[in-house]
């Protein structure tokens, strides 16, 4: 059984362009906001919506995602508002995922979040800290419930470790594209290409490229030879302004267009 | 009966393993070939051993502790002196061993993470005696309790950075020192502090420290002709405890009792103690006992020791603990300083506020076993950088 995602690269790929993939914590900039924020994202013309889950410690992030998930923390943003937030994405018409640091999944219980996820219209869960040696748990839950388990790999991935890792995913194999945490950069690392090929090797699913994308001219360069691109702390920027929810949805919906415009220009 | 504590490699029992982004599985192999292959390197263990012969000041000497002993109980309490180790504390075990596998591995730049401090101004000790260049993460909170190390680490020529995220103390500290390490990780070394964090850190940490019970099991034979009945241990990461635990593991009759920091009291939600007022949960890397809420948040440590105040600790005391071979106990702060100033004026010796809940849990356990009882205490660490938080508890203006 396919998931929206998998019917996502199926209609982008006969499109001969790349997916645009929005990351946004639950209950961020408020519970509220953050439904508004899904909405027009998916109006904008993303193609499918991480949701993220806000975690206490998120080493992998950079400043922008710690001070929102901070922000969504302390809104008490709990598993619930972040299953209602994927339930808004996919009711938004575009593909939706979990994003989440593991111990909120382990807390919560596996399998049943696993199952969770599945009712609330969700496609998988991107799982940034879980390595494919603590998975076999998680990947059972992930087969029982027809969800795609995304896992994300690195430049200093060796080859050998790139299959191992893209055999158990499902989806989309994640590219982080740089060695570092989220963050948006001016240049988009020449990791990524080589990276990208990489993975390309050793499996036939998607590989969508995130870690640093902020333009239209960065989601192009990386549409020549991702399958999709990924876009997190340059919305969140948007909505950390304290300049009000209109102006701030506003821009949220000009970039993602400007990036949706980028994706389909990259070929 | 010998408890085998490695059932699979990184894993103790359900806990440990690796929990980390897989930019940094590479680096986390190489350290753990490196480890591998330096145990079994006669020249590595050489060059360590008379580093610590003519460095650190090995082996640390025993001290039995009379005059404390009348008021817990008459037990006879033997004290491992590791304060007396060069920079006052054990965590100079770990950071020379490290320090040596950085420059096997070609690194030149050490990152670190501190509470107290103590672990700081070791990593800060070793970079300086290996001329590499030396980042120290610390909470915010952490840089004001303890400004003495913060200047001692400066003096040796490591920059220190303050942490302005979260709680501002040491699990912050640590968040920030991975995202340094997913960073930079080509050229620079992870000195994880304690035995917590992805394998092969706790099994690693544990490897340099358990010479802590090597020596003192032969110096305690060797002194009273038979074993301890408990070897005491105060646990924050649990990097002193395990190193003093790890020899003695095999002899069933020896009871191994770790202290945890109990803050306010257990019941305020106010603590540090991890085992005792935890659950199973993954925190930095590693599956073990966690603070955290019924969202798998991470819930922010109390403790008047900034040492101890951490809400995680080491995957195989969480083993230990769950097999019931080790005891783990909560000692609020106030029972804590007590015993910090009752062991000052009987002893003549300032321990530091971490060790003062393993002294602490002596009297405890001493009145519980009486007089006939043999003590080994593990004294992770000397006073001097607590002066000041001391000073303030008592009233001693300064």
């Amino acid at each position: 059984m396919s998931t929206a995602l998998d019917d996502l690269f199926v209609k982008v790929r006969s499109e001969n362009r790349a997916a645009l993939i929005a990351y946004i914590p639950a209950g961020f900039p408020s519970k509220k906001a953050c439904a508004r924020a899904i909405a027009v994202l998916a109006d904008a013309g993303v193609d499918a919506i991480e949701i993220g889950f806000p975690y206490s410690d998120p080493i992998m992030d950079g400043p922008t995602i710690q001070e929102a998930a901070e922000i969504a923390i302390k809104a008490g943003t709990n598993a619930a508002d972040v299953l209602t937030a994927l339930q808004t994405a996919s009711d938004a018409g575009v593909a939706a995922v979990v994003m989440t640091y593991w111990n909120p999944v382990e807390k919560y219980g596996v399998d049943e979040f696993a199952k969770a996820i599945a009712a609330h219209g969700g496609s998988g869960v991107i799982t940034p800290d879980l390595t494919i040696e603590e998975s076999e748990h998680w990947l059972a839950a992930t087969l029982t419930h027809a969800i795609n388990p995304i896992y994300v790999v690195a430049p200093s991935t060796s080859d050998a470790r790139l299959a191992q890792v893209a055999a158990r995913t499902g989806g989309f194999v994640y590219a982080a594209s740089v060695m570092g945490v989220t963050g948006a950069r001016t240049t988009v690392s020449g990791d990524a290409a080589a990276l990208v090929s990489r993975v390309r090797a050793v499996t036939s699913l998607p590989v969508c490229v995130g870690l640093g994308v902020s333009t239209r001219e960065q989601a192009k360069s990386v549409a020549a030879y991702a399958d999709g691109v990924i876009v997190g702390s340059a919305f969140i920027k948007i909505l950390l302004t304290n300049e009000g929810e209109e102006i701030a949805m506003n821009a949220l919906s000009l970039l993602a267009k400007e990036l949706a415009a980028g994706v389909r220009e990259g070929r | 009966m010998i408890i085998e504590v490695n059932e699979q490699v990184g894993h103790f029992g359900q806990f440990g393993g690796r929990f980390v982004p897989e930019a940094l599985i590479g680096a986390l192999n190489e350290l753990e070939d490196a480890h591998n292959a330096a145990q079994k390197d006669p020249l590595f263990l050489a060059e360590l051993t008379e580093l610590h012969r003519t460095y650190t000041g090995r082996p640390s000497i025993i001290t039995e502790a009379k005059r404390f002993a009348e008021y817990a109980g008459g037990a006879r309490i033997l004290l491992k002196r590791e304060d007396l180790n060069h920079t006052g504390s054990h965590k100079i075990n770990n950071v020379l061993g490290q320090a040596l596998l950085a420059k096997r591995m070609g690194k030149k730049r050490i990152i670190a993470e501190t509470g107290a401090g103590q672990h700081g101004v070791a990593a800060a000790t070793a970079a300086a005696l290996m001329g590499l260049e030396c980042v120290v993460y610390m909470g915010e909170e952490d840089t004001r309790r303890q400004a003495l190390n913060v200047a001692r680490m400066k003096l040796l020529g490591a920059e220190v950075f303050p942490v302005t995220s979260g709680s501002r103390t040491l699990k912050d500290a640590i968040n920030e020192a991975m995202r340094d390490w997913v960073t930079n990780v080509d050229t620079t070394h992870y000195m994880l502090g304690t035995v917590a964090g992805p394998h092969p850190f706790p099994t690693m940490v544990r490897d340099f420290h358990k010479i802590i019970g090597e020596e003192s099991r032969e110096q305690v034979l060797g002194l009273c002709g038979r074993l301890p009945d408990a070897v005491l241990a105060c646990i924050g990461g649990g990097s002193n405890a395990i190193g003093i635990f790890h020899a003695f593991i095999p002899d069933e009759a020896v009871r191994l009792i770790g202290f945890e920091a109990g803050g306010d009291g257990l019941e305020t939600g106010r603590h540090a103690a991890t085992i005792t007022g935890g659950s199973p949960g993954v925190l930095h890397g590693t599956r073990s006992y966690v603070l955290q809420d019924e969202n798998g948040q991470t819930i922010e440590s109390h403790s008047i020791s900034a040492g101890l105040d951490y809400p995680g600790v080491g995957p195989e005391h969480a083993y230990l603990h769950t097999l019931g071979r080790a005891e783990y106990r909560a000692i609020n702060d106030d029972a804590a300083m007590n015993a910090f100033a009752l062991f000052c004026k009987t002893e003549g010796i300032i321990p530091a506020i971490e060790t003062a809940h393993a002294l602490a849990g002596a009297i405890i356990v001493g009145n519980e076993l009486g007089s006939d009882a043999l003590l080994l205490i593990n004294l992770s660490g000397r006073g001097d950088k607590d002066v000041q938080t001391a000073a303030s508890y008592f009233g001693i203006p300064l």
